[in-house]
């Protein structure tokens, strides 16, 4: 159970907190990795509180939610009310400053994601992917090349430049932190 | 194969076809829609039909009738739609007409949380339809186990020409897992028995030969009836009692005969354990995580994972259980399957951790139930 990786993305119904899950799934098995994503969402088709938590392993995965999480994501601040706190000490807290203004600790990775998103690829919705390319370049928990094969067969139809577009920007906001906080 | 990303209602799509599947009627509710959208595209390109319908009750309706027709028929649902199909399992149970009945458990009673996952239908699925009758229910813990189970749903039904439900749940539906797909000729499909005897001879509950008769296709010119009253050989309504008492014996007989086909779980560690774990469906995954963490702690800990429910499993938890003073049965309900467990292993014996707010049992809580008996 030792190299288990538990990672949870929470967010606003509609901002593709879901989808995200499941592309950095896809990714996890592209790298040869066992994987397991399962999410939590209303009834409501946009709105409430929705998350995504993918658990990825060398090894079997047997329960397949997060226990506690490596790498937390916050796009609303209910989310980050909920979620912030429960990440593991030395894990990774990424929040959306566009979305979230109070933080419960001074450690998180604060980036206004969607600002990145509408800046780079024109779309506020691309957000998530964003996150994600920012989520993997700060962690290496999917290698950039299987997250970018998981992008191209996931997005929606139409919308894979401007994903591709919203990844790299994600990743280059994860190198530019990484030179910033070194 | 290579390994791809798939998600558990998929794999129920995926294995339905890969059992033979080429009917499906049903109405789409949340956490099952997936399966009956795979199917909707799948079918048409295997030759299938798929049938949308104006509710469950017809839903069941057409696929004992597609059935009855000579295909490999199925529906999704979840635990309302179950509810409205339960007077037409007990037609298929009745007129013994082999169909598949996928039941994504989701949180109730009523429209209680749709997507909110739940195993509270374990008794809908035994006695759901009134009156005696047998049941097989399967109840798979994983994407692969989801595909692997619907293709010996359909067998059974095939096999034992009976419904056959495949009692899901939502984290088993919507989750999504590294699966490695089984070779398409590593599957073993079960085909419906045919009959030698000419159209005149025939007699669709005739018993002479099998417990199990054959059911032929209407349509090849073979003339019988087919009814919810208690019928005759030819099936036809009776009121000849010893008829009557011969069709229940014979339907429970034909399963009770051959419970070691029907009977499906995996065990781990029962042979020096001191505590029990009796589990299946998604709180399979929660309780082999505890049993693991309490293993790591120097506890011994078996594990049995049914995946038949119904039949239970009662003489795999009786021996199981034999030389043990403690078993511990989680369920994402108030304690459905556990009466089982109890019936059969002694209630001072048997100790429950349920949980019915629509998330998963926590590991942690099994745990402190295994450790609570060991210390």
């Amino acid at each position: 159970m030792g190299d288990r990786s538990e990672v949870r993305l929470a967010g606003t119904g509609g901002q593709g907190a879901i989808l995200a899950g499941i592309i950095l799934a896809d990714a996890a098995v592209r790298d040869g990795k066992n994987v397991v994503q399962t999410q939590s969402y209303g009834p409501e088709a946009r709105g409430g509180a929705s998350r995504s938590e993918v658990v990825i392993s060398d090894g079997e995965i047997d329960f397949p939610k997060v226990l506690r999480p490596n790498v937390t994501l916050c796009m609303s601040q209910e989310a980050c009310d909920r979620y912030a706190r429960q990440t593991v000490k030395g894990g990774v807290l990424i929040l959306d400053a566009d979305h979230v203004v109070r933080a419960p600790t001074t450690h998180a990775v604060r980036l206004p994601l969607t600002t990145l998103a509408r800046q780079a690829a024109g779309r506020d919705v691309a957000a998530n992917v964003v996150a994600l390319g920012l989520l993997a370049g700060l962690t290496g928990i999917v290698s950039h090349e299987s997250l970018e094969h998981a992008v191209r067969a996931r997005a929606p139809k139409g919308t894979t430049d401007v994903n591709l577009k919203a990844l790299a920007a994600g990743r280059e906001a994860a190198e530019r932190f990484k030179r910033e906080h070194r | 194969m290579p390994a791809r990303l798939m998600q558990g209602d998929e794999a129920c799509a995926e294995g339905a076809l890969a059992g033979g599947c080429r009917f499906f009627a049903g109405y789409p509710i949340t956490p099952a829609t997936e399966i009956a959208e795979i199917l909707a595209r799948r079918l048409p390109q295997v030759g299938g039909k798929f049938i949308q319908m104006e509710d469950e009750i017809a839903s069941m309706a057409a696929v004992i009738g597609a059935s009855i027709g000579g295909a490999k028929a199925m529906t999704a649902t979840s635990g309302p739609g179950f509810s409205l199909m339960q007077e037409n399992i007990g037609y298929a149970a009745m007129a013994e007409i082999p169909c598949v009945i996928v039941d994504v458990q989701r949180l109730g009673p009523s429209t209680g949380r749709p997507t909110s996952p739940s195993q509270g239908d374990v008794m809908q699925a035994r006695w759901g339809t009134h009156g005696d009758h047998p049941i097989i229910a399967l109840s798979p813990s994983s994407v692969r186990e989801t595909l692997d189970l619907t293709v010996q749903a359909f067998n059974f039904s095939e096999r034992y020409r009976t419904p056959v439900i495949l009692l899901m749940d939502e984290v088993v539906g919507h989750m999504r897992e590294r699966v490695e797909l089984p070779r398409a000729e590593t599957i073993k499909r079960v085909e419906r028995p045919v009959t030698t005897v000419p159209p005149e001879w025939y007699k669709p509950y005739e018993d002479s030969v099998s417990d199990v008769p054959p059911l032929v296709p209407f349509g090849e010119g073979y003339r019988y009836h087919v009814t919810g009253l208690h019928h005759d050989e030819r099936g036809c309504p009776t009121d000849h009692l010893e008829k009557i008492q011969a069709w229940s014996d014979r339907v429970f007989r034909k399963i009770d005969s051959s419970l070691s086909d029907i009977i499906l779980y995996e065990e781990d560690g029962i042979a020096d354990a001191n505590v029990l774990v009796i589990a299946y469906g998604a709180t399979a995954r929660s309780a082999w995580h505890a049993v693991k963490l309490a293993r790591e702690r120097g506890g011994k800990i078996g594990f049995l994972k049914l995946k038949t429910i119904w039949p239970f499993a009662e003489e795999v938890v009786e021996h199981a259980a034999a030389r043990l003073h403690h078993v511990v049965v989680p369920e994402m309900n108030r304690g459905q399957l556990v009466l089982e467990v109890e019936r059969v292993v002694a209630r001072n014996k048997v100790h429950r951790v349920n949980r019915t707010d629509g998330e998963m049992v926590h590991p942690g809580d099994i745990l402190a139930a295994i450790e609570e008996r060991i210390l």
